[in-house]
Formats: structure tokens, sequence, C-alpha cells
């Protein structure tokens, strides 16, 4: 029965989905500070998605396949007075950009929501499809 | 005479599975909406159908000349001739799922697949009904 399929397909996008968001609020929460656990500034991370075939032809879940992180350099201010201030008197901030962030939050809701969909009329079909015959 | 009976029953089985199958394939476009590099995937269903119930210009099928070779599938059972999308418009991360294309293409499916169902369904009915002389 290919039906059932679609639940293992828009389930594995929407776990997806919801790592993507994930990363997304981490970005979000760590948009100012000054240092991660390493001693150095945080890094943006980005999840990079990846089709998973399932089985049959046609089904193709998705999985992320690697996180990866942002290698640009951080945002620098000029704060002699602050603790982690280098020798010239810069801090270097995360290289978060919130605005993209927001942008990808809004982005993985929606495509979370469309994956919610496609189960639940699945699922309603299948309930009729039980039906059958009565 | 019964199998006069169960001859569109047949035929609206096999338009079942196939759009049970279609089903599956813009699941499969829905769930992989954000993953760089897919093609979004539909099949003909008119075409398709025609093939599965045996009209018209019969799919071309593999001949099995020894005893070792496996005979291919027939009916909405086979693979379907699976059709690559057009991209609308053109995606940086060459993605071609359009999503307005798929939720359209999902809710038709959806709603001929319960069409499928209670043709079926008045079918069975009818059947029901002649055989108890009522």
């Amino acid at each position: 029965m290919s039906m059932f399929n679609i639940f293992n397909v828009a389930g594995s996008a929407a776990s997806a989905q919801s790592q993507r968001l994930n990363v997304v609020a981490s970005n979000l929460a760590n948009a100012d500070t000054v240092a991660g656990p390493d001693g150095q500034a945080y890094k943006a991370r980005q999840v990079v998605f990846q089709t998973e075939l399932m089985g049959q032809v046609g089904a193709a879940g998705v999985r992320v396949s690697t996180i990866q992180e942002d290698q640009t350099a951080g945002r620098r201010v000029h704060d002699p007075k602050h603790p982690a201030a280098d020798a010239e008197g810069y801090v270097t901030y995360s290289n978060v950009n919130p605005v993209e962030e927001m942008v990808n939050m809004i982005s993985a809701s929606r495509s979370y929501q469309n994956n919610v969909e496609v189960m639940n009329t699945a699922k309603t079909l299948l309930l009729k499809t039980l039906q059958m015959g009565q | 005479m019964l199998n006069r009976l169960t001859a569109t029953l047949d035929f609206h089985g096999q338009a079942l599975t196939l759009r049970s199958e279609r089903q599956r394939l813009l699941a499969s476009n829905i769930a992989n909406a954000d993953t760089p590099g897919y093609v979004a995937r539909d099949m003909d269903f008119a075409t398709a159908l025609r093939q599965a119930t045996g009209q018209g210009g019969a799919a071309a099928t593999l001949s099995t000349s020894t005893a070792g070779h496996i005979a291919a599938a027939t009916g909405a059972r086979a693979e379907p001739n699976l059709l690559y999308a057009n991209p609308s418009q053109t995606n940086l991360d060459r993605n071609s799922v359009d999503m307005d294309r798929e939720r359209a293409a999902f809710a038709d499916n959806s709603v001929k697949y319960e069409a499928t169902l209670r043709f079926i369904n008045g079918n069975v009915r009818t059947m029901l009904d002649a055989i108890k002389g009522q």
C-alpha cells in the first residue's frame, strides 16, 4: 500500500524541518554572544538537506546530511572596556545575521505546516479507504 | 456474468492504486521543497491508467526468454512512466518544486481519489442489491 509511505516521506521532511528550526533557534539565541565554548566567537550554523529514497520509486524523503558552520568573520565592535576585547580594543561577536535567520525560520515553519497538511490529507483518505464497501 | 459485474470494479481498483501512487509522488515533492538539486516528478495519469487497464497503446513489456527471467509487473503495480516537472521559476539551488502547483495537484488528486472510492462503494452497493434481489 503506497499511501502508508506518505507518512514516512512527510514525517522525515517534518523532522528535517524541525531540525532546521532548532538550528535557527540556536543561531538567534547566540546572535549576541562574544565567545562560544571553545573560546572563539559563535559561528552561525546551517542545515543541509538531502533527498533520501524510501524503498519505492517516487517515494523521496528528506534527511539532514550535514550541519555547516558559516566561516565568515564575525562582527567586530570597538569596545576597549569589554573583558573580551583584544589588544586593539575590538570585541568579536558571532557572525549570525538575525534577518536571515528570521526568514529561515518563517520558511521552515511554512514547510513544516505543508507536511503536516499532507499527512492529515493522507490520513483522511486512508480512513475513508478502510470503510470501502460498507 | 459475474466477471462482467466485477469488471468495472477492477477498473476503479486500478485507478485507485494509481491515484495513491500519484499522491505519494506529490507528497515526496512537497517534502523535498527545500532540498537543493531536487527535481519534482509527476505522472501522466491518463496514459498511466490506459496502460494499467490495457486499453489502447499497450505498454512495452519485457519478454521472458529463459526460465530465470522475472516477468515484469503488470497493471497499476507496474512502474509508471514518471515525468520531470518543468520549473516555472528558476531557483538558485536547482530545486524545481513549485509549491503552489504541488499543493493544487495534491488537493486535486485527493478529491479524485475520494471520487474513485465513492464509485467503488456505489458499485459494491449495486452488486449487493442485485444479490439480495430487493
